[in-house]
């Protein structure tokens, strides 16, 4: 970010930041950054808060008229305590018909239950489209009734070429997980009426779905592959730092 | 959250051990007051149209959004699995403040909001942007621009 700053600057335009990482901004010295004590993910800091967004925007935008920089401010601001302070983790597990979910091998009953589990969801999701007017599912190009096909297919070597022009296998797996991941957690929230914690979302996706289970063993398909693109994929990008190393 | 001494350990130590640029200039544009810029957003969070193709992990080019975005139109192709989604699921102005930039537009504290704003893919190696990012600011001077909000994921 910084160093996009550096580079519009020295091509004639003022620019202001967000920086979410401190040490980051310290060493690369952007013309102007407001850091913020956020979450990863969150640079505004607050969902449907409009007021704290343009709290967080005001201060960003009038360091542009500061007379003179490096300018690292800053915002003296959190994220209220009373909306991180729950620890307990979402109680709620998917109940899945055994008598759907059958099959003769583990991988095939969990693939089964994975199939299920999302079929169980898509009313919520229906739901979640409904209230917002809006979803996030959709960014690797796969239908949604295709998801769980495509990464099942995956898992049981079915699928070993891309089918999409311009994007390599282990990206398209890679933008189907996280379409799986967007539609999981918009389902959920629909669910719950109030959206929960991402920390809770996150705890529940990670521990209670077959969708999880799913993706960690594809996960393992990629770190031992021959392919290094997959490898990197599985090894980096498909399963977040704190999940990989649970329980370590 | 952002600490980094708050964040899990494999995580924090990656982002305290990354090799961040370093500058022997401090270019430093200056231009009118607030309530006369025109504003332009810049995001790094993989941000583009669902039609549009994704990002990827060596991606040092940028897509363009206009003003008029809705919600529905933007996905994200961000690469990394290690910040959270679920804030840009129920809000999209939590990562890209379109709503909030055209309200401060309308309560006259800034001058305008650009017809066009424009995202990155933060993973990709910064350095490698440094073309697109010049052929961007000429583009951005055309379009009036005289502020940019840089907003990271």
């Amino acid at each position: 970010m910084g160093v996009l700053a550096h580079f519009l600057e020295e091509a004639g335009l003022p620019t202001t930041q967000i920086s979410l990482i401190r040490k980051h901004t310290e060493i690369i010295k952007p013309p102007r950054a407001l850091w913020v004590p956020f979450e990863l993910g969150r640079p505004l800091g607050i969902p449907n808060d409009a007021a704290f967004q343009n709290r967080v925007l005001l201060a960003c935008l009038k360091l542009l008229e500061a007379k003179e920089g490096p300018v690292l401010e800053d915002f003296p601001e959190d994220i209220p305590l009373t909306m991180n302070q729950d620890k307990k983790i979402l109680p709620y597990a998917i109940n899945i018909d055994l008598q759907k979910a059958a099959g003769k091998t583990e991988a095939e009953k969990l693939q089964a239950m994975f199939r299920e589990e999302m079929l169980q969801l898509l009313a919520w999701h229906e739901l979640s489209v409904q209230k917002h007017g809006r979803t996030t599912v959709g960014v690797s190009g796969i239908d949604l009734s295709s998801l769980a096909g495509f990464l099942c297919d995956f898992l049981n070597g079915e699928i070993t070429e891309n089918h999409r022009d311009g994007i390599t296998l282990p990206e398209l797996l890679k933008l189907a997980t996280e379409d799986v991941k967007a539609f999981y957690f918009e389902s959920m929230a629909a669910k719950l009426g109030q959206p929960p914690e991402s920390k809770h979302l996150s705890e529940w996706f990670w521990e209670k779905t077959a969708a999880a289970r799913i993706l960690f063993e594809i996960q393992k398909i990629c770190v031992n592959s021959d392919d290094q693109m997959l490898k990197l994929f599985g090894q980096k990008l498909l399963i977040p730092i704190r999940e990989a190393t649970h329980g370590e | 959250m952002a600490r980094l001494e708050e964040l899990p350990q494999q995580l924090h130590s990656g982002l305290a051990a990354l090799n961040c640029p370093t500058f022997e200039t401090f270019p430093w544009q200056e231009g009118p007051p607030l309530k006369s810029r025109r504003v332009a957003i810049i995001s790094t969070a993989g941000l583009h149209a669902r039609n549009e193709r994704p990002f990827t992990i060596v991606s040092d080019d940028y897509r363009t959004i206009p003003a008029s975005v809705k919600a529905n139109d933007l996905v994200m192709s961000h690469v990394s699995a290690n910040f959270d989604r679920s804030g840009f699921q129920q809000d999209l102005n939590l990562i890209f403040p379109i709503d909030r930039l055209k309200e401060l537009a309308e309560a006259g504290l800034i001058g305008s909001v650009a017809d066009f704003h424009y995202s990155f893919m933060g993973a990709a190696d910064p350095l490698q942007m440094a073309s697109s990012a010049r052929n961007l600011a000429g583009i951005l001077k055309k379009d009036n621009v005289n502020a940019v909000l840089l907003i990271p994921v």
